[in-house]
């Protein structure tokens, strides 16, 4: 009688990372994703020239060994430049989503569990807030609050928080309907039931059994928000309201670089690769992680 | 330069020893107009006959040209002269409406719908300075056949002074009475002995509009009046169709008053997009004939240009872009406004500081690398040095000697590298709107700056917001809550007066007059003020301009204001196209000379 093959035993994190791997452009998005990350983090340790050092003897100038990416219209070195706007942008990027999962998360989850009246009332507020003109809100808050947010902390940490919590709060709420809806049909489910006749309080049904399962559709929503987010940033600068206009963000670098695109294409080409890659390798990404992380889908 | 300077300059020019062109140019670097040094030399006998340098008309036959399209990057919306606001609308509205007489760009009155330009000699005008007679030009008819005369005349200046009708030419032709001759002469009455007679019915808005339609509307319903948006001119097109906000259309008048005039068939105006794509679609594309008010980064038009299908018009008038240290608080809050004439600024009450940040804009650079032949270097505009000849000299960029002031000031630098003394740091917040040349600009700016131990903010705002009068927006120049800012003061008058006193202290924006004011760093001197009450009834124009000078001299030696650079006015047209453009009128001003070469 031969033995059963051994099996490795595997977790469910284990089990999670060997799905994910047979994505494979899952894997090439982490792997981009991790070196872009990688690079605005670690990059302007190596590379030290100053993102505002004007010189104009090499302005528009190609890709040179000097200055790899090229110059800008005052001289000023890209690569630099798009390294500092990169931890701006990603962080922009990443904070917002936080925002909008939490928020929407939070409020999914209590409408999904609870139903009813409270419910309803907090449909409403995501109606509600799907159907305020966000642009004239946003300069609105912002008018409201730069100066005094900026007197505490600073103009550029006071813009950010502000960006931040912005763009969050105006995208919490295609992630609170997703959630809600997963929630109404997994309560129902044999699992959630099995577990509530074993006495677990609704904290514990909540976090251990449903939320988890919910998850997939909320990575992907979190990851278009990310892209969002990176956009909302550059519309704002485009509008003089995001960061001051000499802080190199991408969409700023974008922005300024439109005008030359003709003839000095490597200066909108660099940013918008950046903008172009990060999005897109977190598109996939996400899409790996729900295939990963859902228990029902076999693969 | 002095009065007797001034005089010395016209009797050269008298005795030949200098050109009037080299004239008219020195006195622009004093900061004087065109039209205003050729009225000086009129005085002096010495002012050309007519326009020197209009470019030949060669069309030899009206109409055949075909179409002419023209791109504006901001549409118009009401083509009626009497309600335009802003540029563009006057500019639309001089398609179809004309003045009695409109300025050349080297400063001579060209006569439009008059006969001829009044002057002392010709019994037109008054040698106390209280009243000018016009002689109407016979044979004009308006686009629906009817004969202009006197009356209609008389009839712009009851319907414009109406505060019924609440025209914005209003100003004009307030303080005036005007009095019809015969049927083809009016005479224009002044209160007062008056230097410059030359604004009511002259120039863009002086434009004339018929009796016969709007007679009826000269009241609270003048908005209603049907020709409003249907203009009925005397102009060289007659109106064919408008959407507002978009494209304004007109043909060829067939009845036009000159000869051989227009040369085009149709005439289009569109409105929409923004500068780059307007330079783009008449220099690169070559879909428009003309594209107007330019205001892109030179390298980019230079390129545009390559193309060689059309080329960029460069108009020398007397805008200048220029930077304002505010000389209030804007971050205190005194009576609900900030920026309070009741506080001082904390670092720009001192001189020093002044002077160290005049010398930290690197005007060579900023004219030379990023406004090229859109911004001239030499940006002494405002500037009246004691001889002219050393305007040039005096400015200059210099990161040293501005540490060296700020040093002996006792603005020691603190350990992150910023300047301060007792509790105040040099940390400036710095504004403008959104352009890129003034993005550049502020940067250029910043990294001086930064180097003299100068911390610089900056903030870049939407024009339409910056520009706007909104009394609830924080943002708007006139508020100025920031402690720089930059923009181009536009010289809207052939006439300095009205440019000047805009740092008269009774001009100062504050809450009190709904941030109106046309003061906006809030400049305060008793001697300006007097200067500028002088030269509002000066009759003696070479005095007058000694005034100006020293007004100049005043503002721009006190640093609060830092001329950047001067901004010409900057237009792209095909290389067929001949144009003939001004700076002291609208771009339409003499649209009937505008023609095509094969």
């Amino acid at each position: 009688m031969a033995a059963p093959a051994a099996r490795k035993r595997v977790g469910p994190w284990g089990e999670a990372w060997r799905r994910f791997r047979k994505h494979r452009l899952a894997v090439v998005s982490a792997v981009v994703l991790a070196v872009l990350i990688l690079g605005v983090l670690v990059g302007p340790l190596f590379w030290t020239l100053p993102i505002d050092e004007i010189d104009f003897s090499a302005r528009l100038a190609g890709p040179s060994w000097a200055h790899p990416l090229g110059n800008d219209d005052l001289g000023q070195d890209l690569l630099a430049r798009i390294m500092y706007g990169g931890r701006i942008s990603l962080a922009v990027g990443f904070a917002a989503m936080a925002v909008a999962v939490t928020v929407g998360v939070a409020v999914g989850a209590i409408a999904g569990m609870a139903g009813g009246k409270l419910d309803a009332v907090l449909m409403w507020v995501t109606d509600l807030f799907l159907s305020l003109p966000q642009l004239p809100l946003l300069l609105l808050i912002i008018y409201l609050f730069r100066d005094s947010l900026k007197e505490v902390v600073g103009p550029e940490v006071g813009v950010f928080i502000l960006i931040v919590t912005i763009i969050g709060l105006f995208n919490w709420m295609q992630v609170a309907r997703l959630v809600r809806a997963q929630f109404f049909s997994l309560r129902e489910k044999e699992f959630v039931e099995a577990a509530r006749a074993l006495g677990a309080s609704r904290w514990r049904l909540v976090t251990r059994h449903i939320l988890p399962n919910a998850l997939g559709p909320v990575i992907v929503a979190a990851t278009i928000d990310i892209a969002a987010a990176i956009i909302a940033e550059s519309t704002l600068s485009f509008l003089g309201l995001g960061f001051p206009p000499d802080i190199p963000t991408w969409g700023r670098l974008l922005f300024d670089a439109k005008d030359n695109l003709d003839f000095a294409p490597h200066w909108a080409i660099f940013p918008g690769l950046a903008i172009f890659l990060t999005v897109v390798s977190i598109n996939f990404l996400g899409d790996g992680l729900r295939d990963a992380l859902d228990p029902r889908r076999v693969i | 330069m002095t009065e007797d300077d001034l005089r010395q300059l016209i009797g050269r020019v008298q005795r030949g020893a200098l050109s009037r062109r080299g004239f008219v140019r020195r006195l622009a670097t004093v900061g004087l107009t065109a039209p205003m040094a050729t009225q000086l030399l009129a005085i002096a006998g010495a002012a050309p006959a007519a326009a020197q340098n209009q470019p030949a008309y060669r069309a030899t036959r009206r109409g055949g040209g075909g179409a002419l399209k023209i791109l504006y990057w901001q549409a118009s919306t009401l083509p009626n002269i009497h309600f335009a606001v802003g540029t563009t609308n006057q500019d639309a509205a001089r398609v179809f409406y004309e003045p009695l007489a409109g300025w050349a760009t080297d400063g001579t009155l060209v006569p439009v719908l008059a006969a001829e330009i009044p002057s002392v000699e010709n019994g037109g005008l008054a040698e106390n300075g209280r009243s000018v007679t016009w002689k109407l030009k016979r044979g004009v008819k308006w686009h629906d056949g009817q004969d202009f005369s006197a009356d209609d005349v008389v009839f712009n200046w009851e319907f414009a002074r109406n505060p019924q009708t609440a025209a914005t030419t209003s100003g004009s032709y307030t303080g005036v009475n005007v009095v019809k001759v015969d049927d083809f002469t009016v005479r224009v009455e002044f209160d007062k002995p008056t230097p410059f007679w030359a604004d009511a019915f002259c120039s863009a808005s002086g434009a004339l509009i018929p009796k016969h339609l709007f007679g009826s509307f000269n009241g609270p319903n003048a908005r209603d009046a049907p020709n409003n948006i249907r203009p009925v001119g005397t102009g060289p097109y007659r109106f064919a169709s408008f959407a507002p906000g978009d494209v304004l259309r007109g043909e060829l008048f067939q009845n036009y008053h000159g000869e051989n005039r227009p040369f085009f068939d149709t005439i289009e105006v569109k409105g929409g997009g923004d500068a780059v794509s307007a330079a783009r679609a008449v220099l690169q594309t070559g879909d428009f004939d003309y594209a107007w008010n330019l205001q892109v980064e030179d390298e980019l038009l230079l390129r545009l240009e390559a193309a060689n299908r059309g080329k960029v018009n460069i108009i020398e008038g007397s805008n200048i872009e220029h930077i304002q240290l505010n000389t209030t608080d804007p971050s205190q809050e005194v009576d609900g406004e900030r920026s309070s004439i009741k506080t001082t600024h904390p670092a720009f009450s001192d001189p020093a500081v002044r002077q160290a940040m005049a010398l930290l804009v690197d005007r060579n650079s900023v004219s030379q690398f990023i406004y090229g032949r859109g911004g001239p270097a030499a940006s002494n505009f405002l500037h009246a040095p004691d001889r002219f000849r050393s305007s040039n000299m005096r400015w200059e960029f210099n990161i040293a000697r501005a540490n060296e002031i700020l040093d002996a000031a006792g603005w020691a630098r603190g350990r992150d590298g910023i300047r301060a003394k007792g509790n105040v740091r040099l940390k400036f917040l710095f504004q403008t709107s959104v352009n890129a040349p003034r993005q550049r600009t502020q940067q250029i700016v910043k990294q001086a700056a930064g180097r003299c131990g100068i911390d610089l903010e900056l903030k870049s705002i939407v024009a339409s917001v910056f520009f706007s009068s909104d009394v609830a927006n924080p943002d708007t120049f006139p508020k100025f809550y920031a402690d720089m800012q930059m923009y181009t003061t536009t010289m809207t008058q052939a006439d300095p007066q009205r440019f000047m006193s805009q740092f008269a202290s009774w001009e100062c924006a504050a809450k009190a007059n709904n941030w109106q004011g046309r003061n906006a760093p809030r400049f305060r001197s008793e001697e300006y003020d007097a200067a500028v009450r002088a030269a509002e009834a000066e009759l003696d124009p070479v005095k007058r301009a000694a005034l100006f000078i020293r007004m100049n001299d005043i503002v721009v030696g006190s640093n609060h204001v830092i001329p950047v650079v001067r901004r010409p006015l900057v237009s792209a047209s095909l290389n067929t196209l001949r144009p003939v453009l001004s700076a002291w009128d609208s771009t339409m001003w003499a649209l009937q000379d505008w023609y095509r070469e094969a």
